[in-house]
């Protein structure tokens, strides 16, 4: 039952952090100097601790999405199920963020 | 009024003062259906997302417009813009439906979050399109 906050939370915390997509698309298209700005914000443990935040945010909310995509169809609705399919949405989201940075530092080199 | 009849302050019948007021009287039938088809379409673009996004960790401007700007990479990310875009304004308005209910204050956050989603939407699609433009 508290997991359909976190969805809501999440889906809240992604509607605010596409303004750092949207920076980030602008920064590039504006120049070196105005990526400068971005990379050196993006780069600081702040900026990083915000990006593995919203990587976390948009893994949960995908796998809690397609919980609600289950249930959608009609199924998914026993205790155990539900049950099942709730924890599956947050093992799974914090799973996929880790291994996402583990892969971002292995071909970005961390930068 | 159970029984259909009018009431005595007004000569409406029952359905006159219920019609329009139910899903029929808005968009949520249809917001309801675009938030799945924007779901849809954001779920097929993950992987190529996360493909385009670790391509350009690490790289300078230059290496990430040159990136960007290339077409199949471009339609992709543009495809995310106007769907994540979307899916979250419908996904903030029923956040505002259930949480605000004094009418003028409701207005004005529907509001703002049609400006919110539109502005990022622009922004990202605008850089996309400078971007494939190759100025």
């Amino acid at each position: 039952m508290a997991m359909s906050i976190v969805h809501r939370v999440t889906g809240l915390a992604l509607y605010f952090g596409t303004v750092l997509l949207a920076w980030w698309l602008m920064a590039v298209a504006s120049g070196p100097g105005a990526y400068a700005i971005f990379s050196g914000f993006i780069g600081s443990w702040i900026g990083r601790l915000i990006v593995f935040g919203y990587t976390w945010a948009l893994m949960h909310h995908l796998l809690s999405g397609i919980r609600h995509f289950v249930w959608d169809l009609g199924y998914g609705f026993g205790p155990s199920e539900r049950e099942g399919l709730t924890w599956a949405a947050l093992i799974g989201g914090i799973v996929l963020t880790i291994l996402l940075w583990v892969l971002a530092y292995a071909f970005g080199g961390g930068r | 009024m159970s029984n259909g009849s009018p009431s005595n302050s007004s000569i409406r019948t029952a359905l006159k003062r219920v019609r329009g007021l139910g899903a029929s009287g808005s968009h949520a039938t249809s917001d309801f259906w675009w938030q799945r088809v924007t779901a849809v379409g954001m779920l097929l673009l993950t992987v190529p997302v996360i493909i385009i996004v670790m391509m350009l960790l690490g790289r300078n401007q230059a290496g990430a417009g040159q990136i960007l700007g290339t077409p199949v990479i471009a339609l992709i990310m543009l495809l995310f813009v106007v769907a994540s875009s979307w899916h979250m304004k419908i996904g903030m308005q029923v956040v505002i439906e259930d949480y605000i209910h004094g009418e003028k204050v409701k207005l004005v956050a529907i509001l703002a979050n049609n400006f919110f989603a539109l502005a990022v939407a622009l922004a990202s699609a605008y850089a996309i399109f400078k971007l494939s433009s190759g100025v």
